[in-house]
């Protein structure tokens, strides 16, 4: 049951093989034995999604088969789900129920999936590690080999990833704000999109950054991200950031091939402290493209090295901002003070953890009058030129291969100790949100340590149909079919 | 005559410049589906946008960013085909997103000015600097509990207008004249309805003063002030306080203050170091707005003639004194009655009749120019009366008294209270002999010289006739009977 993708289970249910409740069952059952350990879940939801399946096998018995129709899914726990908790690993939200349901949630319910819960995650999807939870940090279901110390599954989406990787779910939803999607797609050994900014609504997602993230999917082929993406994503009225853009069948570019295509290598990617791993990995990745006739072009992206302190400005500016409204007066976690200034204090101390106040005053301290023009103004013009780096190079290529992070998955507890040092996980993965431009990470190989490493592909703006075409390369040529440590015996 | 403060070193000239938020007529709010109906329950017009909900998203109102523009070109402004929307951030109760979405550095209307009267007759063109849209916050509510305070969030996210003078008003007769002006101007659009007591027009004052000739000293800002007349009062009070402190050997701060319209002063709310730095930039959540030249063109094509086009045409078409003109225009409904009883008519008795006559039976009976005692049918039926000879101008009066008190038409009346005007010389002439023979002191002395007598015998006849003779009839018979 478990050996099953998005492809195949929905051949199976639409070929009367397995019902939906079956499948939804089986990943219930998943979840009870294996989040205990892995934390992957906040909140999990059996009525529901045995609900859902339940209507999913009935329409499926009508004949009316919709592209999810009873794909059980993890939700991360940034979507606004209606009537479901939704805390965005706050304690600040621990007590909010929404009473609407956010336009990509919507979208997949309407394709027929079916929700098993919500995800985990950093807190306000702040981290690379999902170490910042209010919940308690994730488990990633790999470990080193002959080591059974915990790892991290990367953040912010971890929850997400593990969930996926751990086969608690066939596919699950996660956002990208600087990487949140594709470094730990990476650490966990599956596949992770992160599209065009407005390709997928933002209405309904607790917002972060807003003119960085962005939803996208998790799941363990790229085509199974293809068919999810494909029920994500719509030109949405509510969201004015979204682009009213068809939404073409990703699904069928996975299988074009990348014959002709120019892949650009990045050389300011090549870091001098990138680790030999990584550097063969990216090499094999080169390999692989070009045997499948793809050619390989030399690209420059100049303004790269200032895109990760470009991004910590952006981000925390309006994180800042974006977080303002968790005030204890209308909604979620409320202390009560002596007086306004003091209800402010006292909800806020008690809501937010370390992170997210580190970045609210980062981001207060870069709007200030005085700092405004030489933080943030400069960071919007360096960005730019991130942009028009970008837009030069796809002259020139059709898409960019890139290593998706500059490391394996880590031990919980490691890089705690300067924020920077946990910064530097985004360091490949920031510049295509700075861009708005598509990313994509695929498992493509193993570490030393036997710790899965993901290849990143980054198309030009709404080319989804070109990354997916490009991942799919890789993910053939890769053949990774290993399995996490907590399924390897199983 | 330049108006001034009278300090013990001389005169001070006062520097006045006005902003003004004025709320947008529309249905919906500037950024959600919400309606903005005024006095509705508390809480009760409010969306998960307004209060800001997690995830919720702004969407501009077309309708918002209509009137707007709408606005602009009745004030003859630039309208910026580009503008932009920023967030200023704040921490407030009744700020429910904790910033408020407004147009810091790209306003959607640029430069413009309104030309405004005085009472001696001259006009003064004062720029406008800007327009923007902004969103209103919610009202805190702080007397509905001994500790606590409420917060009603159905005004939260309603449009704005902020519409910001130059510093070139010079007295309170002029920031009053500005405000009336730009209220006409608004009403006359459909812009903003200018009801300063429900709060839907509001102004921020900024007044300094100078010695005549200097640059500009520092100002203060007097917020929020509601009316018209305390504008005006603030003003004096303010630009006062500010020569008492030049002439004490002080200095003026800039700062931010309250006018108590009770004590008819102003107080001190925040100073400059106080101030809030609101950490403006530009709201992620919306792209630029950009509007099509073409459909800006489409909304000038459609605005309403303004009222100084109008006050033009009145004088043009009409021969009206520029005073009688402006007063007609100052509201629309009124200049739309006028014309209807103008109409075919003697143009500058019906505004005789409108500014005089019915101007103060709306003051005798609380009523206006919407709720009319008299229609503008049935005050032109009165003229006609006159014009056509039936009634004379006298009698007139009591006509129109008895249509404000009855609601009858004039005809009506005329009819049922015998009021016809008397032409039949016959009666004229037995009327003037009769007078004549009661009063032959003054026949005589007429007689011998003393002319003016005949203004007394014309009173006496008419008085005699119940007022209901022709006076020219009148006339004419007098002199034939006085020889």
């Amino acid at each position: 049951m478990h050996d099953f993708t998005i492809a195949s289970a929905r051949a199976a249910l639409r070929a009367k093989k397995v019902s939906a409740q079956e499948l939804t069952e089986a990943h219930l059952d998943a979840i009870a034995a294996l989040n205990p350990r892995l934390n992957a879940l906040i909140t999990v939801m059996p009525e529901t999604a045995r609900a859902q399946a339940a209507a999913a096998d009935a329409a499926l018995a009508r004949g009316e088969a919709h592209a999810l129709s009873g794909i059980p899914l993890a939700i991360k726990d940034l979507f606004c789900t209606g009537g479901v908790r939704t805390t965005a690993a706050s304690r600040i939200l621990e007590p909010f129920v929404p009473p609407y349901e956010s336009t990509v949630t919507a979208n997949l319910l309407r394709a027929g999936a079916v929700f098993l819960g919500k995800a985990n995650l950093d807190e306000f999807a702040m981290g690379s590690s999902n170490m910042t939870s209010a919940f308690g940090p994730v488990t990633n279901p790999w470990t080193r080999r002959g080591d059974n110390r915990a790892l991290v599954p990367g953040g912010s989406s971890g929850g997400s990833a593990a969930a996926v990787a751990a086969r608690l779910a066939l596919g699950a939803t996660g956002t990208d704000t600087g990487g949140s999607i594709r470094q730990p797609a990476s650490f966990c050994g599956i596949v992770g999109i992160k599209p065009t900014y407005g390709r997928c609504s933002r209405w309904g997602i607790v917002a972060f950054a807003s003119s960085l993230d962005q939803a996208g999917p998790f799941a363990r082929t790229v085509e199974d991200c293809a068919i999810l993406l494909g029920a994500m994503a719509g030109h949405d009225p509510k969201d004015s950031t979204s682009a009213d853009v068809p939404v073409p069948d990703f699904a069928a570019a996975c299988t074009r091939g990348v014959k002709g295509l120019r892949i650009g290598v990045p050389r300011e990617y090549r870091s001098d402290g990138m680790a030999p791993e990584i550097e063969a990995l990216w090499q094999q990745g080169i390999a692989w493209l070009r045997e499948q006739g793809a050619e390989i072009i030399d690209v420059s992206l100049p303004h790269t090295k200032y895109a990760l302190a470009t991004y910590y400005i952006v981000a925390p500016a309006e994180a800042s901002s974006n977080l303002a409204r968790y005030d204890g007066v209308r909604f979620g976690l409320r202390k009560d003070g002596e007086d306004l200034d003091q209800l402010y204090e006292n909800t806020r101390a008690a809501g937010f953890g370390a992170e997210v106040r580190r970045r609210i005053m980062i981001g207060t301290y870069v709007l200030s009058a005085g700092y405004y023009d030489a933080y943030y103004l400069r960071a919007q013009k360096v960005r730019a030129l991130i942009l028009r780096d970008f837009t030069e190079a796809f002259r020139h290529c059709d898409a960019l291969l890139t290593p998706t992070a500059p490391s394996a998955a880590f031990g919980q507890g490691e890089k705690m100790d300067d924020p920077v040092t946990m910064y530097l996980n985004d360091v490949f993965t920031v510049p295509a949100n700075m861009a708005g431009i598509p990313g994509l990470s695929v498992p493509a190989g193993l570490d030393a340590q036997g710790l899965p490493l993901g290849l990143q592909v980054l198309g030009k703006p709404f080319d989804e149909e070109t990354v997916f075409a490009v991942g799919a390369a890789i993910e053939r040529a890769a053949a990774f079919n290993v399995l996490p440590a907590i399924r390897a015996g199983a | 005559m330049t108006y001034t403060i009278e300090g013990t070193t001389g005169a001070w000239e006062v520097v006045i410049g006005l902003e003004v938020h004025a709320q947008v007529i529309s249905n919906a709010k500037l950024f959600s589906g919400a309606a903005t109906a005024f006095g509705a329950p508390p809480n009760t017009q409010v969306s998960f946008v307004d209060a800001a909900f997690p995830g919720m998203l702004p969407v501009i109102n077309r309708e918002c960013v209509a009137q707007a523009v709408r606005t602009g070109l009745g004030l003859n402004a630039h309208i910026n085909l580009v503008s932009r929307f920023d967030r200023k951030n704040y921490f407030y109760a009744d700020l429910p997103a904790g910033y408020q979405i407004s147009q810091y550095q790209h306003p959607i209307v640029g430069a413009g000015s309104i030309e405004i009267e005085l009472a001696d007759g001259s006009t003064k063109d004062i720029g406008v600097t800007r327009l923007h849209l902004e969103q209103d916050a919610g009202k805190s509510l702080h007397d509905q509990h001994p500790t606590k305070s409420y917060i009603d969030l159905n005004r939260a996210g309603v449009a704005l207008m902020e519409i910001v003078s130059e510093p070139d008003l010079r007295s309170p007769e002029e920031a009053g004249a500005y405000l009336r002006k730009l209220r006409t101007i608004m009403r006359y659009l459909g812009t903003c309805d200018g009801n300063m007591e429900e709060g839907s027009m509001r102004a921020d004052v900024n007044v300094s003063v100078r010695k005549h000739g200097e640059a500009f000293r520092t100002r203060c800002e007097v917020k929020n002030v509601n009316s018209i007349r305390f504008v005006m009062q603030a003003i004096e009070a303010e630009a006062k306080r500010q020569v008492a402190v030049w002439e004490d050997g002080g200095t003026v701060e800039q700062e931010t203050r309250l006018y108590d319209s009770a004590r008819g002063v102003t107080r001190s709310m925040r100073s400059k170091e106080d101030a809030h730095d609101y950490r403006y930039f530009p709201d992620p959540d919306l792209l630029p707005l950009v509007l099509d030249e073409a459909w800006v063109a489409e909304l000038g094509r459609s605005l309403p003639e303004l009222p100084d086009a109008k006050r033009a045409r009145f004088m043009r078409e009409y021969g009206l004194p520029a005073y009688d003109a402006g007063v007609l225009v100052a509201e629309q409904t009124t200049a739309d009655f006028y014309e209807t009883v103008a109409k075919g008519r003697d143009a500058k008795l019906a505004a005789n009749w409108v500014i005089g006559d019915l101007f103060a039976a709306f003051n005798r009976t609380g009523r206006g120019i919407e709720d009319s005692p008299v229609s503008a049918a049935a005050l032109g039926g009165l003229l006609d009366l006159m014009a056509d000879g039936t009634i004379n101008g006298r009698i007139a009066k009591d006509v129109f008294e008895a249509m404000v008190e009855t609601g009858a038409d004039a005809a009506t009346i005329v009819a049922q209270r015998g009021l016809r005007q008397v032409t039949d010389t016959g009666a004229i002439d037995a009327a003037v002999a009769q007078v004549l023979a009661a009063n032959a002191d003054k026949l005589a002395e007429y007689k011998a010289g003393k002319e003016k007598l005949f203004g007394f015998f014309v009173g006496q006849v008419m008085k005699a006739m119940a007022g209901k003779g022709n006076p020219a009839l009148v006339n004419e018979a007098l002199k034939k009977q006085l020889g």
